[in-house]
C-alpha cells in the first residue's frame, strides 16, 4: 500500500474533525489527536520498513493520477523518511504530554486542530515533490505556528507573534519570488523536472540569485544567524508543547530539510554554496551560545541553545562530504529529541512552580524527581557527554572537519561545546540543585502522562546513540546518502514515475 | 522590461515600509505591498505579447497563448496571503487591546 498522501491526509482530517466534535465533547479533542499522531508514527516507522525493501529506495504517488511534471506527486526517499519518522516521533510524545498541560489554557480543541494543521504542512514539506506545493504546505505549517505563538493572548505572546508573523511573511515572499523566477527559467515545478532541466541548460546565471533568495527565505525559517531575531520571542512566548515542536521540527524540516533538498538535490551544490552554508552555521553555532549564556530565563535559554544546535547541523550539512552530511542529520534528530525534551522540561516547572526565571527555582530536584532526572540526560545530551547521543553528533561533525580540512570551524565547534555545557550546569544549578525555597514546599510532580512523555524522550537520548553502530546506522547514512547523491535525485525519481 | 523594473520597485516601497515604519498596521500595509510585487511578477513570468486564452478546442490552431499555470499558482499565494493578512491584522488587533497603541517603539516588553 502506498502511504505517502496518509501522512497529509490523516493529520489534515483530524484537524477538521476536532474543530467540529472538539467544542461539544472535551474529551474528544485528546483522543482524536492521540489516535492520529499514534498512527502517523506507526506510519513512519511502516514507511521505514517500506523504504528499506524497495531496490531504489523510493516511494512515488501522483495525486490525482496525473503524471509528473503536469500533475502534483509524492516523493518519499530516505531523507524523506527520516525526517517523517523524526517529526511524528516529537509530535506523538508532544500530543501525550498536551492532554494534561492545555488544561490550564481555555479551548483545548482549537489548540489541537492549530497543531494538526501545523504537523500537515510540515509532513507536506517532508514528502511533497513538487516547488509550490512545498511553499503551500510551507504556509499551512506557518500560520498554524504564528497562531500557535499567540496562543496565550497575553501581551508577550502577541507581541512575538506579530514578529514572529511579519518576519515569517518576508521569507515567504522570498521563497515564492525565487520559486517564481525559476519557473520562468525551467518552465516547470516539479523537483525531478526541474533538476533534470537545469542539467540540460547548462551553467544558469541564475541560479546563484535564486540560491540566495532562498537562503534568505528558508534561512529565516531556520532562524540561521543573520535571521535569528524572532526565534528568542517566539519560541519562549508559545506554550511549551508547542515550543518542543518548534524548536524541536519546525525549524528543521520548514528550514533546513526544504533548504538542503533544494541546494543539494534539485541545484547540485557548488563550492561557493557550501562555504557560505558553513559559514552561516559556524556563525550561528557561536552567536547562539554566546547569547544563552547570560540568559536567566529558562525557555529564552532554550530558544538561543535551538540557533546555536541549528549552526551545528548546518555546519555538518554544509561540508558536503558524506560523514560531515551524516553527522548533520544525525545531530538534526538528536537535537529535536533532547531539545524538545528540555522545553517539556520547562514546560514542567511551569507547570508545578509556575515560573521561568531560573533565579525563582534551585532544590526542585526532591520535589519533582522525574522532571530532573530528564532534564539532566537531556542537559548532558546537548552539552555533548558520552554515552548521550549528543556527544557522538557533535563528534562526528568535529570529525568531519577535521577530515575536510577545516581546523578552525573544529575548533569552534569545540568551543561552542564547551560554552554549551557551561550554561546548561548553570541550568542544573539553579533549578534542580541547591536548597529548596520555603515557598516551594508544596510544590507537586507532573501529571503521570506528562511525566511517561518526558521519560520516554529520556530513554531515547541513550538508546539514539545506538544508530552510530553499524548494525544501526543504515537510518542517518542512507538519509545522508541522497544529500550527497546531489542530483542522482533527479534520475531515480523521474525513473520511478515511468 | 519596465514592468519587470516596476515590479522590483513596488517589492522595494514594500520592503522599506516594512522595516521602517512604526505603525503596526502600516507594517501589515507594507507585507500586503510586497505580496502583491511577486505576485505581479509571477503573473508578468507566464504573459505574451496578444497571446489568448489556452483553450483547446477541436478547429483552433495554437499559435500564441498566456502560460495558464502562473496565475493558478498566483490564485493560491493570493489565498495564503489573505490568510496571513487576516491573522496578523487579528494580531494587531489584540496588541492594541493590550498596549492601547499601535506605536512599534512603544510595544516593547521583549527583548530580542
Amino acid at each position: 500500500m502506498n502511504t505517502a498522501p496518509l501522512f497529509v491526509i490523516i493529520p489534515l482530517g483530524t484537524a477538521f474533525l476536532v474543530s467540529l466534535v472538539g467544542k461539544y465533547y472535551k474529551r474528544s479533542s485528546d483522543v482524536f489527536s492521540n489516535v492520529a499522531c499514534c498512527i502517523l508514527l506507526g506510519l513512519s516507522f511502516y514507511t521505514l520498513s517500506i523504504i528499506r525493501n524497495i531496490p531504489t529506495h523510493l516511494l512515488v504517488y501522483k495525486i490525482g493520477g496525473w503524471a509528473p511534471p503536469v500533475g502534483i506527486s509524492m516523493v518519499i526517499d530516505s531523507l524523506s523518511v527520516f525526517m517523517l519518522v523524526t517529526v511524528n516521533l516529537i509530535a506523538f510524545l508532544v500530543t501525550v504530554y498536551s492532554v494534561d498541560y492545555m488544561n490550564k489554557y481555555t479551548d483545548k480543541w482549537k489548540f489541537y486542530t492549530l497543531f494538526m494543521l501545523m504537523l500537515t504542512g510540515m509532513n507536506g514539506v517532508i514528502i511533497t515533490g513538487d516547488l509550490f506545493n512545498m511553499f503551500v504546505f510551507l504556509e499551512i505549517a506557518s500560520i498554524a505556528s504564528y497562531a500557535l505563538v499567540a496562543f496565550g493572548t497575553e501581551s508577550e505572546e502577541l507581541e512575538a507573534s506579530f514578529k514572529y508573523a511579519v518576519m515569517g511573511s518576508v521569507a515567504s515572499s522570498f521563497i515564492l519570488l525565487g520559486i517564481a523566477v525559476l519557473y520562468s527559467y525551467t518552465s516547470t515545478l516539479n523537483m525531478a523536472d526541474m533538476a533534470l532541466s537545469l542539467t540540460a541548460k547548462g551553467p544558469a546565471k541564475i541560479l546563484p540569485f535564486v540560491s540566495v533568495l532562498f537562503l534568505m527565505g528558508f534561512g529565516l525559517k531556520a532562524a540561521l544567524v543573520p535571521f535569528h531575531a524572532w526565534l528568542p520571542d517566539a519560541h519562549p512566548s508559545a506554550p511549551a508543547p508547542i515550543s518542543a515542536m518548534l524548536s524541536g521540527v519546525l525549524i528543521k524540516s520548514l528550514g533546513v530539510y526544504a533548504l538542503a533538498r533544494i541546494l543539494f538535490n534539485v541545484f547540485g551544490v557548488t563550492d561557493v554554496i557550501l562555504s557560505i552554508l558553513m559559514f552561516l552555521g559556524a556563525l550561528s553555532m557561536l552567536v547562539g551560545v554566546f547569547l544563552a549564556v547570560g540568559q536567566w530565563d529558562f525557555k529564552r535559554l532554550l530558544a538561543y541553545h535551538s540557533i546555536s544546535q541549528i549552526g551545528y547541523v548546518v555546519l555538518g550539512i554544509g561540508l558536503g562530504s558524506p560523514l560531515g552530511i551524516c553527522g548533520g542529520l544525525f545531530h538534526l534528530f538528536n537535537h529535536s529529541i533532547f531539545k524538545s525534551l528540555l522545553f517539556l522540561n520547562s514546560g514542567a516547572i511551569v507547570y508545578s512552580v509556575g515560573t521561568r526565571d531560573l533565579h525563582a527555582m534551585g532544590g526542585l530536584r526532591e520535589k519533582m524527581p522525574v522532571t530532573a532526572n530528564t532534564s539532566l540526560v537531556a542537559s548532558m545530551s546537548i552539552a555533548g557527554i558520552p554515552p548521550f547521543n549528543g556527544f557522538f553528533s557533535k563528534l562526528i561533525i568535529i570529525f568531519a572537519c577535521v577530515q575536510s580540512g577545516h581546523f578552525g570551524y573544529a575548533f569552534w565547534a569545540v568551543v561552542g561545546s564547551v560554552l554549551t555545557l557551561a550554561s546548561f550546569m548553570k541550568v542544573q544549578r539553579y533549578a534542580f540543585f541547591g536548597a529548596l525555597g520555603k515557598k516551594r514546599q508544596d510544590v507537586k510532580e507532573v501529571p503521570l502522562a506528562m511525566q511517561i512523555s518526558m521519560a520516554i524522550l529520556a530513554v531515547i537520548c541513550l538508546v539514539a546513540s545506538t544508530l552510530v553502530l553499524p548494525a544501526f546506522s543504515d537510518f542517518v547514512t542512507s538519509a545522508a546518502a541522497v544529500l550527497s547523491g546531489g542530483k542522482e535525485y533527479a534520475n531515480l525519481v523521474s525513473g520511478a514515475f515511468k | 522590461m519596465a514592468a519587470y523594473f516596476l515590479c522590483l520597485v513596488l517589492f522595494s516601497i514594500g520592503l522599506y515600509c516594512v522595516l521602517r515604519k512604526r505603525n503596526l498596521i502600516k507594517i501589515v500595509v507594507g507585507l500586503g505591498i510586497i505580496e502583491y510585487a511577486v505576485n505581479l511578477f509571477f503573473a508578468l513570468v507566464g504573459y505574451r505579447a496578444r497571446g489568448r486564452a489556452p483553450i483547446l478546442s477541436a478547429d483552433q490552431v495554437i499559435s500564441n497563448m498566456v502560460d495558464p499555470i502562473p496565475q493558478a499558482l498566483v490564485l493560491t499565494a493570493i489565498v495564503i496571503g489573505l490568510a496571513v493578512t487576516a491573522l496578523i491584522v487579528a494580531i494587531a488587533i489584540k496588541i492594541y487591546e493590550k498596549y492601547g497603541t499601535f506605536d512599534i517603539t512603544k510595544i516593547n516588553k521583549l527583548k530580542g
